[in-house]
C-alpha cells in the first residue's frame, strides 16, 4: 500500500495537476452555488475538457476538483439562502439556514467547509484501506435492504416533530410520499395521478419543490416583514469555531465520516440519505438540550448532514473503482469519462494500473485540501451576499430559484408549477406546519416504492421483511428512531407535570 | 377553526380524492398480466391514501393538543405587513414565467429584476438598471455560452 501511495503522490504533485485541482475546485464552487447545477450536471459539463486532456491522473485529478468544489458550492447557497440545489444538501439547510439568520453565516459556511473536509478526508482514508474488502459487502444489498435503509433515512423526520407537531409532520411526509407517485414509475411503466396533463408525465421536479418549499417562502416572508440578514449588529461576525463548538463537533465528525462513508459505499444509497440518517442519528444520540437546537441552528445539526454527505461522495467510489459499478449518477458520469480515457474500472484495476487507482485516491485528499484552502478565506467574501441591500437581494432569490428551477427542465410550465408550490408552502408555513418533511418524503419516495415494489417481486409477497435478518433489524432501527424521541419527551413531561403536582 | 385545522380539511380533501383515484380508477386498466405481481402500481398509494387521512383527520378533530407559540408572522394580520409587494411580486413570477420563451431571456430577465427592486422601493435607476443588465448579461454568457444550455435570448421575430 506504502508503495501505491507514493505512486499516487508522484503523480498528484506536478505543477500541472495541482493546477488543474485549483481550477476544479474554483469552476466547481462557483458554479455549484447556482441552485440547479449539482455536481452531476457540473461534472457532465466539465467532461469535454478533462477528455481532451488525454492523461487520464490529470483528467480524474480535475473532476475530482470540481466534485468536490460543487458539493460545498451547493452547500453554500442552501445555508445563505435556504435554497438548496442538489439532494444531497437539503439537510444542511435545516440548520445552516438558521444560522445564516442569526447572524452567524459566516460561521455556518466555516462549519460546513470543515466538515466536509473532515468526512472527504476520513473517508479518502477508509477508502484506501477498506476498498477491496468492502466491494462485496456492496453486493450483499439487496432491494429489500434498500427498502428498509429508505424507512430509516424518514425517520429522520422526527426531529421535525416537535412539541404536539408529530401529526403535522407525519402528515406533511405522507404528502411528500403522494407527490413522489405523481408521474411514470420506472417499475410499472404507467402514468400515475397526472390528471391528463403532460408536463406532469415525468412527476415533479426535485428543484422545483425544494425551491418552492424553502426558498420561495423564505423570500416572501423576508418581504412581507422586512428585517436585515445580517444580525442584530448589522455585520458578519463570529468566523472562527470555538474550542468549545470544536470539542462538540468532534465526535460528530468521526461518526459521520464512518457513516456516511458506509451508506455510500452502497450502490443507489448515496450522499442524500446518508446526509439525512447523520442528522436522525445526531439528533437522537444528542443531550436532552442539544436535542432542542437541532433545526433552529445547531452546529451539530449542520455538521452531521456535511460530513456525511462529503464522506458518501467518497464511499460511492468504492464499487465504481472496485466492481466497474457506478453508484450513483455523478459516478456513472465518471465511469464514461474513465472509458473515453481507456481506463476500464473494475477488479483489475488495481492491478493493470496501480498508478491510476492511486492517483484518484490522492486527487480526493489534495482536492479536500485545497478546497479547504481556497475556501476559508473565501468565506468572508461569500457571507458578504447577504449584506447585499435587500431591495436587489430579493429580486435575485427569486430569480435564480426560477431560473435553477428552468436550467433543470427547460419548461416554462415548471415555473408556474413552483409559483403555485410556492403559494401553498407559504400557507403552510403560515400554519407552522414543517416543510423539510414534505420534501424528504418526496426525495425519498420514489426510491422506497421501486426498491419495495422490486423486493415484492423476488419474493412475491411482503415475507421479505422477516426472511431477510438485515432488513428487519433496519425496520427496527426506524421505528425505535422514531418512538424514542417521544418516549423521552413524555417520560420528560410526566416528569415535570410530577413535580408540578408535588409542589 | 384555526389555519392549521382549515388546511388539514384540505388536505383530508386532496388524501379522499388521491384515495378514490388509487382504490377505483386505477385497476380496471391494468393489462391481465400485470394482475399476476403481487405489487400493482395502485398499492403504494392506497396504503399512503388511507395513512393520509388517517393523519389528516387528526389534526382536523384537533386530537393533539399543540401548544401555542408565537409565529414568525401573524396570518390573521397579514395586512399589517407588506402584503401588497409580496402580490405583486408573486403575479410578477407568473408573468416572467409566461414570458420567459416568447420574449426571450433578456429582455424578460432585465425587466423581472428591474421591476423586482423596483415593487420593493428602490428609485435609484442610476444603480438599478446597470445591475440588472449586467447581471443578466452575465447569467445568460455563463449559462448559454460556457453551459451550453439553450436559452433564447431575443424575441421569436428577430431570430433568437
Amino acid at each position: 500500500m506504502l508503495e501505491g501511495l507514493l505512486i499516487g503522490l508522484q503523480t498528484a504533485f506536478s505543477i500541472q495537476n495541482l493546477l488543474m485541482v485549483i481550477a476544479g475546485c474554483l469552476i466547481g464552487t462557483f458554479i455549484g452555488m447556482l441552485p440547479g447545477l449539482g455536481p452531476m450536471s457540473i461534472i457532465a459539463i466539465m467532461i469535454p475538457v478533462a477528455i481532451s486532456m488525454g492523461d487520464p491522473s490529470a483528467a480524474l485529478i480535475l473532476l475530482a476538483g470540481v466534485y468536490y468544489g460543487a458539493i460545498f458550492g451547493g452547500s453554500t447557497s442552501s445555508i445563505l439562502l435556504n435554497a438548496p440545489g442538489v439532494a444531497g444538501t437539503v439537510a444542511s439547510s435545516f440548520d445552516g439556514y438558521p444560522m445564516a439568520r442569526q447572524g452567524k453565516a459566516g460561521k455556518a459556511l466555516t462549519v460546513a467547509a470543515v466538515a466536509s473536509f473532515a468526512g472527504g478526508t476520513l473517508g479518502a482514508v477508509l477508502l484506501m484501506v477498506f476498498a477491496p474488502a468492502l466491494s462485496s459487502v456492496a453486493l450483499l444489498f439487496h432491494s429489500a435492504e434498500y427498502f428498509a435503509l429508505m424507512v430509516v433515512g424518514l425517520s429522520a423526520i422526527a426531529a421535525f416533530a416537535g412539541s404536539g407537531q408529530v401529526a403535522k409532520a407525519i402528515i406533511m411526509t405522507i404528502l411528500g410520499l403522494i407527490m413522489a407517485t405523481v408521474g411514470e414509475g420506472a417499475l410499472f411503466n404507467l402514468p400515475r395521478f397526472t390528471m391528463g396533463i403532460m408536463d406532469l408525465q415525468s412527476g415533479f421536479g426535485f428543484i422545483t419543490l425544494a425551491m418552492a418549499m424553502f426558498a420561495l417562502p423564505e423570500a416572501l416572508f423576508l418581504v412581507l416583514k422586512p428585517k436585515d440578514l445580517k444580525g442584530d449588529e448589522g455585520e458578519i461576525k463570529d468566523l472562527r469555531i470555538t474550542k468549545d463548538e470544536a470539542k462538540a463537533i468532534a465526535p460528530v465528525v468521526g461518526r459521520q465520516s464512518v457513516q456516511g462513508f458506509f451508506i455510500g459505499v452502497l450502490p443507489g444509497a448515496g450522499a442524500t440519505i446518508a446526509s439525512f440518517l447523520g442528522y436522525a442519528v445526531e439528533r437522537n444520540i444528542a443531550p436532552k438540550e442539544e436535542q432542542e437546537e437541532f433545526g433552529k441552528g445547531s452546529i451539530k445539526g449542520l455538521a452531521a448532514p456535511e460530513t456525511a454527505n462529503n464522506a458518501a461522495c467518497t464511499g460511492s467510489f468504492v464499487p465504481l473503482l472496485t466492481l466497474g459499478i457506478p453508484g450513483s449518477g455523478t459516478t456513472a458520469i465518471l465511469l464514461g469519462a474513465l472509458i473515453a480515457l481507456n481506463v476500464t474500472p473494475g477488479p483489475r484495476l488495481m492491478i493493470d494500473e496501480p498508478q491510476i487507482f492511486w492517483a484518484v485516491i490522492m486527487s480526493m485528499f489534495i482536492g479536500n485540501l485545497v478546497l479547504l484552502i481556497l475556501n476559508l478565506p473565501l468565506i468572508p467574501y461569500i457571507a458578504k451576499v447577504l449584506a447585499i441591500p435587500r431591495n436587489y437581494l430579493i429580486p435575485f432569490i427569486l430569480f435564480f430559484t426560477l431560473m435553477g428551477a428552468y436550467i433543470g427542465q427547460n419548461n416554462a410550465t415548471e415555473l408556474l408549477i413552483l409559483v403555485g408550490f410556492g403559494i401553498c408552502a407559504t400557507a403552510l408555513k403560515f400554519a407552522d406546519y414543517p416543510l423539510a418533511p414534505l420534501l424528504i418524503g418526496f426525495i425519498l419516495g420514489g426510491m422506497m416504492e421501486d426498491n419495495f415494489a422490486r423486493s415484492m417481486q423476488l419474493y412475491d409477497g411482503i415475507a421479505f421483511i422477516w426472511e431477510r435478518p438485515m432488513t428487519l433489524g433496519l425496520l427496527v432501527v426506524a421505528v425505535l428512531l422514531v418512538l424514542l424521541p417521544s418516549y423521552r419527551a413524555r417520560r420528560a413531561r410526566a416528569r415535570a407535570a410530577g413535580v408540578a403536582d408535588g409542589d | 377553526m384555526a389555519l392549521d385545522r382549515w388546511i388539514a380539511l384540505i388536505l383530508l380533501g386532496i388524501c379522499l380524492t388521491y384515495g378514490y383515484a388509487a382504490w377505483f380508477t386505477m385497476d380496471g386498466a391494468l393489462p391481465p398480466f400485470m394482475q399476476r405481481n403481487p405489487i400493482w402500481p395502485s398499492t403504494f398509494p392506497k396504503v399512503l391514501s388511507v395513512l393520509g387521512i388517517i393523519a389528516s383527520t387528526i389534526i382536523l378533530l384537533g386530537f393533539e393538543n399543540s401548544e401555542l407559540k408565537e409565529a414568525e408572522i401573524d396570518y390573521r394580520r397579514l395586512g399589517d405587513y407588506h402584503l401588497g409587494q409580496a402580490v405583486t411580486l408573486l403575479v410578477l413570477m407568473v408573468v416572467y414565467a409566461l414570458c420567459l420563451r416568447p420574449v426571450g431571456f433578456l429582455i424578460s430577465t432585465s425587466a423581472f429584476l428591474i421591476l423586482g427592486s423596483f415593487i420593493l422601493g428602490e428609485r435609484k435607476w442610476h444603480v438599478m438598471l446597470p445591475v440588472a443588465l449586467i447581471a443578466t448579461g452575465a447569467v445568460w454568457y455563463l449559462v448559454q455560452e460556457v453551459l451550453g444550455i439553450y436559452m433564447r435570448p431575443l424575441p421569436g421575430i428577430f431570430g433568437g
